[in-house]
């Protein structure tokens, strides 16, 4: 319990790291072009995809209190639907997006409708259950690459144009739908709704004696969460040009609960933070040692351990120690 | 939808309920009027809360049946009932931590206030909300402490919260779980004095250990041990009852 | 024929299942005693695995091997309840998920290091190597039968532990009451420690059993991990009874509905969509039970009362 905190009075140094972060987004493809361009922009890609995903995660997570360990079964759902279509030959995103979206709203209202019935440590086994089944599901598809994946033939079209095609393009692309998701989420935690959705973590027992069902506040809520997840992986199918189950593995979406407690749960823009964090010390420590596992899982139980409230709180709590002097 | 006769606000008809070999509520009927104060009393372990926690429907029972203004509740979830006008408080405080003393109210509020699946807007600036949440911390005297975290509140304040929490809901019936317990004698004091000034806007059930505040407040009394409705009737005819008399409330009038 | 194969695999169906019951027991117990969730339960069983393998490598002696990584297997879980997870019990469980999840890492990637990402084997003891017959035309591989048997007999020995125990009845009272257990000033550090070490060494017995017929590689507790999962909550968390049943369920209808799900749906299907959909439905078999288990039942079969 001790970790989410609602933060519904922002200090003003708070608004300004959202702003920040866009605007380092916005601009970090300027800084690429002067030298490992394809490199840095296809990392920062990669660090907006991943954003969407965890951004949803925080969403559920940070102001729900709901624990998902199989977010990355909605990241893979988006990533197939995109797949599978180009298999056939459709690439056309005003078809192909609606369908992603549409096909992991399904899925998440169906599991959620079994595991939102069950509470906290059940909840985390179920979400982690169904993710693996859909793991499985995806290695079986053997039309499709089985478990090896797939290639997408082409990068999703807009009513013809390959508006994607181009590295940049995409980039922005992705960064529109990171701040449109980020917007998204915050509007809905400060309204009506996610006042009750919040209120259903701090109190189910009293939110259903004041007369909500706290039931379908959360379905609904844990739909938004699966197409953003949906979302996230078009995006990275169409950033990899590849498809395949592991991006549903479990451990993909253990991934998106270590950015999520990077970034310090439930402060949206933390989400994305932690996504750059976890993707840039991946790449860092991947580039000491082919074993950085033996580094990266340690760090893990230390930071649980020693460094309540992630990276964001981390710096914060340092910050109001400097200023205190 | 006519009826004849007018209905009480709750009839309860023979309710039981058993915790394995425990029996915990032992064939409990009975009425609360419309504007009547009804009083629960009994000793510790009697089943004072697990009664109002199957009125409230956050218990389910083993068998008997529930009416609130003559419709079968028995059946519906908690947030059905307190859709249809049944509020309730907890004896032990619950309200939501992390939410200031307004918001919770103002929750209540908007449970009852058009829809609550509105993505866009400030819930938090929405002044008719606000503005009736804060009509119903006044009544509890709780309106400098409007932005506090209920977290932060004391305990007494707490249990004023969880009244103006049931007051935001304009219930038909109200259901208090000693509302009193652990509060000092002074604000126990304020205490009735709110409740005799709500006292017939609409039905309450009271549990209370303290009897100055029963027998001020009450206008009939239900004495419960063991499960059982030992006497009910009008405080003066109660107190007089023998039974009662040996069975609780000897120790505590002398 | 057909029957023949409805046998066989009714049986591998038995011997999965009790290689489940075995990891899940420890760690349903795990959880239903110190409301912890161990998801570096998995790895403990590839650790047994390995162990087995580098004692048996040293020995020559499968039984010798066995009991040598039983006890290692003990002394690496109690290293890690000493260094990581008893700072653990009182968190979240998001917590507790993040670091347990930092353990497998650490420990997929160490066992990489230490053994090699190749999949290693451990040969069946001579006595038990071979088939026997069952019944004229069906052959079944001795090895089985003893996990089979092992795995039953674990289960009786677990049970009256449990229930005629003091430890046991502790157990019990603590996987619905944990508060009311500490309360009575009974040492809940101790128990924790007994119970968690019993769990460490019921999932390490799985991986040595299972490693003669099983490849031993990095990550091989993963998937079980999760189905065992699947298991605690089909049987309910903290119920050993519920664990037993959901295990054998799980093994049963996991093993038959990949070995004959082709073959059902050509009874309404053509071969050809049906040898596409067939394993896909098979795979999601097991996932649909729970989830029909848990619609209806939301606590699992056997609810422990008062969680
Ligand atoms: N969930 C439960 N399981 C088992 N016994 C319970 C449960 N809830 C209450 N009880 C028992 O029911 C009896 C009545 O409790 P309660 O209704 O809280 O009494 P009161 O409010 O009158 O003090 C007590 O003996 C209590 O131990
Ligand atoms: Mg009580």
């Amino acid at each position: 319990m001790s970790l989410a905190v609602t933060s519904t009075s922002r200090g003003r140094h708070y608004e300004a790291l959202p702003v920040a972060i866009f605007l380092v987004l916005a601009l970090a493809p300027l800084a690429a072009a002067f030298g490992a361009e394809t490199y840095l922009l296809g990392l920062f890609t990669r660090v907006m995809i991943y954003g969407i995903a965890a951004l949803a995660l925080d969403f559920i997570c940070g102001y729900g209190g709901l624990v998902s360990f199989g977010h990355a079964a909605f990241v893979g759902i988006g990533a197939y639907t995109a797949g599978i279509f180009s298999a056939h030959g459709i690439t056309d995103m005003a078809i192909t997006l609606p369908v992603a979206l549409l096909v992991s709203a399904l899925f998440a209202w169906l599991t959620g409708t079994v595991c939102l019935r069950t509470k906290s440590v059940y909840f985390i086994m179920i979400t982690l259950a169904f993710g693996q089944m859909i793991y499985f599901v995806a290695g079986s598809l053997s039309p499709y690459g089985g478990d090896d994946g797939m290639t997408l033939k082409l990068r999703s079209t807009l009513f013809g144009f390959p508006v994607l095609q181009n590295d940049r393009a995409l980039y922005y692309a992705v960064l529109v739908f990171l701040l449109a998701s980020y917007l998204l989420c915050r509007a809905i935690v400060a309204s009506r709704f996610g006042r009750v959705f919040r209120g259903a973590r701090d109190n189910p027992t009293r939110m259903a004696t004041i007369g909500y069902d706290v039931f379908r506040y959360q379905r609904v809520a844990y739909v938004i969460a699966g197409c953003l997840g949906g979302l996230s992986g078009f995006l990275l199918a169409n950033a990899t040009e590849f498809v395949s189950p592991s991006f549903m593995s479990w451990q993909r979406s253990g991934e998106l609960i270590i950015m999520v407690l990077f970034g310090g749960i439930g402060t949206l823009h933390g989400a994305i933070v932690g996504a750059a964090a976890f993707l840039l010390l991946e790449d860092m420590l991947g580039g000491i040692t082919e074993n950085w596992k033996l580094i990266f899982g340690p760090m893990l139980v230390l930071i649980v351990l020693f460094a309540r409230g992630g990276l964001l709180g981390l710096t914060q709590s340092l910050w109001e120690r400097l200023r205190r002097g | 939808m006519a009826e004849p006769v007018p209905n009480p606000v709750l009839r309860i008809e023979n309710l039981r309920k058993s915790f394995g070999g425990l029996v915990v509520t032992d064939g409990v009927s009975l009425d609360i009027n419309a504007g009547e104060l009804h009083a629960v009393i009994g000793p510790n372990g009697a089943g004072k809360t697990t009664l109002i926690n199957q009125i409230s429907g956050t218990l389910e029972p083993s068998s008997g049946a529930i009416y609130l203004n003559g419709d079968d509740i028995t059946a519906l979830p908690p947030n059905r009932r307190a859709e249809r006008g049944l509020a309730r408080s907890f004896q032990i405080t619950s309200v939501l931590p992390r939410f200031s003393a307004l918001e919770n109210v103002a929750l209540a509020v908007q449970a009852r206030s058009g829809s609550s699946y509105q993505f866009i807007g400030r819930a938090d600036r929405e002044s008719a909300l606000n503005d009736a949440a804060m009509q119903a911390l006044t009544e509890v005297s709780l309106d400098s402490r409007a932005d506090i975290l209920a977290a932060h509140l004391s305990h007494g304040e707490k249990r004023a919260l969880e009244l103006a929490i049931a007051l935001a809901m304009q219930p038909k019936l109200l259901l208090l779980d000693e509302p009193m317990a652990g509060t000092g004698p002074k604000e126990s004091e304020r205490l009735i004095v709110v409740l005799q000034r709500l006292k017939g806007r609409f039905a309450m059930m009271l549990v209370e250990h303290d009897m100055n505040a029963v027998f001020a407040l009450a206008d009939r009394i239900s004495v419960l041990t063991y499960g059982r409705i030992l006497a009910s009737g009008a405080p003066a005819a109660v107190r007089a009852d023998p039974a009662v008399m040996t069975a609780y409330l000897g120790e505590e009038l002398e | 024929m057909s029957l023949t194969l409805l046998i066989v695999q009714t049986l591998n169906g038995l011997q999965f299942g009790v290689l489940l019951f075995l990891i899940a027991a420890g760690l349903t117990l795990v959880f239903g005693v110190m409301d912890f969730i161990n998801l570096a339960h998995g790895v403990q069983y590839m650790l047994g695995a390995y162990l087995a393998v580098m004692f048996y490598a040293l020995t020559g002696n499968f039984l010798i091997a066995l009991v040598l990584a039983l006890a290692a297997a003990l002394l690496l879980g109690l290293l890690l309840e000493f260094t990581v997870f008893r700072h653990l019990y009182d968190r979240d469980h998001l917590e507790q998920v993040i670091a347990t999840f930092g353990i497998i890492l650490f420990l997929n990637q160490g066992v990489k290091v230490v053994w090699g990402a190749a999949p290693l084997s451990l040969p069946i003891p001579d006595m038990f190597a071979g088939t026997i017959v069952l019944s004229p035309g069906i052959l079944y591989p001795i090895w089985r039968l003893m996990i089979i048997g092992a795995g039953l007999a674990v289960a009786l020995i677990l049970y009256l532990l449990v229930s005629r125990t003091r430890v046991g009845m502790l157990v019990r009272a603590g996987a619905t009451h944990a508060r009311i257990v500490s309360a009575l000033g009974i040492d809940i550090r101790r128990l924790f420690m007994i119970v968690f070490g019993f769990g460490t060494m019921l999932a390490a017995f799985a991986g040595v059993m299972i490693a003669p017929i099983l490849s031993v590689e990095p990550g091989m507790g993963d998937s079980v991990l999760i189905l065992a999962f699947v298991v605690i909550v089909i049987g309910g968390i903290g119920s050993m009874r519920g664990a037993f049943i959901a295990a054998l369920l799980i093994g049963l209808v996991d093993t038959l509905g990949r070995s004959f799900s082709i073959d059902i749906l050509r009874l309404i299907m053509p071969p050809s969509p049906a040898r596409t959909v067939g394993p896909a439905i098979a795979s999601m078999l097991i996932y649909v039970l729970m989830a029909l288990v848990l619609y209806f039942r939301p606590a699992g079969l056997f609810p422990a009362k008062g969680r």
